[in-house]
């Protein structure tokens, strides 16, 4: 849906300096944009767990730090981002892919499609959905409002192939 | 660890670390390691990591680590907690802060709980052989490594193990508190992240 340069250039004009991730099929197409930017630090890690908690740290350090996973990894990451966003109370911002959205055959009756959103609601995390390119600008719109409220926040980018 | 190891107690292992840090470093301790540091007497710069998400002080270290690159960020970790998230080891040398020591002390046990074996500990296994955390780190992509299993030892070379350019693994052998319990918030999390996060952005001494 958006190209690498897109992204890089909206976490850019977010002021996002750190961008925490694990790869999937698409958000690995952005990894190679987010890294030649020089405005931007991408920090892998090993599980999406992980990335709330060295997102947590940047934070308090005084970056702007974003976590950039798979829904999957959302699965994977309740006990972290509830700690992170609910015990500590920080207004870390998320983009999670959302697996299979636009293409329903690729993993017919994949999971993630039932799971997702309402997980999201779940762990109280505002969210928009983002389903066509036309919307690129709503992600930064989300981004700012969370960020002048000092809320967590994500948006969750549909995803057009397992 | 194996029960007949020779090894520190948890207490002596941190009274080290606390006379030996500098007033500008950023101290994070998590579980037992939290509640003794506490004792001890925790500055405007540590963050005793209660409530926790278990396994995570190392990352949250990663990321202090990196936004914070003219400090020195020490996390105290214990071998459950780090089992629970033995990914950060590779992740931490991915990024490869050099002001990052991370320090395991190892007792073996789920201290907190009731000192359960670990999986990791010769009493916790099959096969009654202690998982080698140093080879894990060094597996991991650490090159600074240290083991101590006595405390006079840690103290002689603690200045020399904080000034070594990082990232830099410490594995302390540390005997399980008996009957300890989990650690106390200090006070509303909320408020201490933001405490934090003030002092962090004052510049260092």
């Amino acid at each position: 849906m958006f190209s690498g340069a897109e992204i890089a250039s909206l976490f850019v004009s977010m002021g996002i300096t750190h961008v925490v991730s694990i790869a999937d099929s698409t958000i690995g197409q952005w990894h190679p944009a987010i890294e030649r930017s020089p405005d931007l630090r991408l920090v892998r890690v090993c599980r999406e767990g992980e990335a709330w908690a060295v997102a947590a740290g940047l934070y308090l350090g005084g970056a702007t730090p974003l976590v950039l996973i798979q829904c999957t990894g959302l699965f994977e990451s309740g006990d972290a981002l509830r700690n992170v966003l609910h015990d500590w109370k920080l207004p870390i911002f998320s983009v999670i892919g959302y697996r299979s959205y636009l293409n329903q055959t690729t993993l017919p009756g994949d999971t993630c499609l039932v799971f997702t959103e309402p997980l999201l609601d779940a762990w109280r995390i505002d969210y928009r959905l983002i389903k066509s390119p036309a919307q690129l600008d709503e992600i930064r719109t989300h981004y700012l409002a969370c960020r002048d409220a000092s809320t967590p926040g994500a948006v969750v980018i549909a995803e057009g192939k397992a | 660890m194996s029960d007949q190891r020779a090894c520190m107690s948890l207490h002596d292992a941190l009274i080290t670390l606390h006379r030996a840090r500098r007033a500008d470093d950023v101290v994070i301790t998590s579980m037992g390691a939290a509640r003794e540091w506490m004792v001890l007497g925790a500055g405007p710069l540590d963050l005793p990591l209660v409530p926790s998400s278990m396994g995570t002080a190392p990352s949250i270290g990663l990321g202090i680590a990196l936004a914070q690159p003219q400090r020195r960020v020490i996390v105290v970790n214990g071998d459950g907690a780090m089992l629970m998230n033995l990914g950060a080891l590779v992740s931490i040398t991915a990024a490869a802060p050099p002001n990052l020591t991370l320090i395991l002390e190892d007792n073996g046990v789920y201290e907190v709980t009731g000192a359960q074996p670990t999986p990791g500990a010769s009493s916790g296994r099959i096969d009654g052989a202690d998982v080698d955390f140093e080879a894990i780190a060094r597996a991991s992509g650490f090159r600074a490594i240290y083991h101590f299993q006595d405390a006079a030892q840690w103290a002689r070379d603690i200045q020399r193990v904080l000034d070594t350019p990082g990232p830099t693994f410490v594995l302390l052998d540390v005997s399980p508190v008996p009957g300890a319990v989990g650690p106390r918030s200090p006070g509303p999390a909320p408020a201490r992240a933001r405490e934090l996060k003030r002092v962090l952005s004052l510049k260092p001494e």
